[in-house]
C-alpha cells in the first residue's frame, strides 16, 4: 500500500516536473524543474531495488550535471522574450506529434503484455541476500571491465573536448611570464655609466 | 510490487514529453539540451524496470553506461553553446547552419 502511493506520488511528480522543465519561461526555473524531475526519478528507482543507480543519478546528475546546467544558464546574459517568439507557432504540430508518439509507444506496452515476456537464461541473475551496490560492482569489475574502461576513455574525451573548445586565449593582457622573469640576467637589466662633469646621463 | 506496467508507462510519457520539449522550444539551446536529459531520463527509468522485473542486473550496468554518455554529451554540448554564443550573442537554433567553418 505505501509503495503504491509511494509510486504514484514519484510519478506525478516526475511528469509535471518534466512539463514544467520543457514549458517554463526562464530556463533557470527550467534548470530547478530538471532537478526536481531527477531526484522523483531516483525514487523511482529505489522503489524496484536499484539504489545504485538511483544514487548515481542523483550524485551525477544533480551535482554535476544540473549544476553545469545552472553555471552556463547564468553564465549566459540571454533574452528570455526572444527565445520565447516560436513556442506557440510550434505548440500544436509538436502536440500533434508528441500525441502520436505516446499512444503509439501505449498501444506498444497494451500489445507486449498481453503476450507475456519469458527469457530462458539470465546473463546475472539478481540475488536477493547481496546487496545492490555489491552485486553491481562484481558485474562491472569481471564480466563489463572493458565496457567500463571504455566508459571512462568517453569521460576523458569529453573532458579534453570541452576543455579545448571552451579555452581560448585573450590578447592585449598582461600576464605574467615566469620564464622571462627566471631567464632575465643582470646584464640585460643595468648597465655602468660613467658621465663627465656637467653633462647629463643618456637614459 | 507495482506492476512493469506501470513503469513503461511513466517512462513512455516522459519521453515524449522530452521530445515534445525539442519542437516547443525551437529558439532555445538550453532547453532542447534539457529535454535530451530528459529522454535519457526516460531510458534510464525502463532500462532500471526491466531489470528489475526480469531479474537481470544487466539493465542497471546499462543504465549506468547510458548516465556516462549523457553525462559527457551534456558537458560537450554545453560547450558547444558557449563558443556559439560567444561568437554570435545570441543561442537562437535558427542560423546555426552558419556555424560551419
Amino acid at each position: 500500500m505505501i509503495q503504491a502511493i509511494a509510486f504514484y506520488l514519484f510519478a506525478i511528480v516526475v511528469i509535471g516536473s518534466g512539463a514544467m522543465t520543457i514549458s517554463s519561461r526562464n530556463p533557470v526555473h527550467s534548470v530547478m524543474w530538471l532537478i526536481l524531475a531527477f531526484f522523483n526519478a531516483a525514487g523511482l528507482m529505489v522503489l524496484v531495488g536499484a539504489e545504485f543507480i538511483a544514487m548515481l543519478l542523483v550524485i551525477v546528475y544533480v551535482g554535476a550535471v544540473a549544476v553545469l546546467f545552472l553555471f552556463v544558464v547564468m553564465m549566459l546574459d540571454i533574452e528570455v522574450a526572444q527565445l520565447r517568439a516560436g513556442f506557440a507557432q510550434y505548440a500544436a504540430l509538436g502536440l500533434a506529434l508528441a500525441v502520436a508518439l505516446a499512444a503509439e509507444i501505449l498501444i506498444g506496452i497494451g500489445a507486449w503484455s498481453a503476450g507475456g515476456l519469458k527469457i530462458s537464461q539470465r546473463i546475472a541473475p539478481i540475488d536477493n541476500g547481496v546487496p545492490n551496490i555489491q552485486a553491481m560492482g562484481t558485474l562491472l569489475y569481471t564480466r563489463y571491465l572493458f565496457v567500463f574502461e571504455a566508459a571512462g576513455f568517453v569521460l576523458l574525451v569529453a573532458m579534453i573536448g570541452a576543455i579545448v573548445l571552451t579555452h581560448r586565449q585573450r590578447g592585449g593582457v598582461r600576464a605574467q611570464s615566469p620564464f622571462r622573469q627566471i631567464g632575465r640576467r643582470p646584464g640585460d637589466a643595468t648597465r655602468n655609466v660613467q658621465p663627465p662633469v656637467g653633462q647629463g646621463v643618456q637614459l | 510490487m507495482i506492476g512493469l506496467t506501470h513503469y513503461l508507462v511513466v517512462a513512455a510519457i516522459l519521453f515524449t514529453m522530452g521530445v515534445l520539449g525539442i519542437f516547443l522550444n525551437r529558439k532555445n539551446l538550453i532547453v532542447i539540451l534539457m529535454a535530451i536529459e530528459l529522454i535519457l531520463l526516460a531510458v534510464n527509468l525502463n532500462l532500471v524496470a526491466f531489470s528489475a522485473y526480469l531479474h537481470d542486473l544487466v539493465g542497471q550496468i546499462f543504465a549506468m553506461f547510458v548516465l556516462t554518455v549523457a553525462a559527457g554529451e551534456a558537458a560537450i554540448g554545453l560547450a558547444i553553446l558557449v563558443i556559439y554564443f560567444r561568437g554570435r550573442g545570441t543561442i537562437a537554433v535558427d542560423d546555426v547552419n552558419r556555424m560551419k567553418g
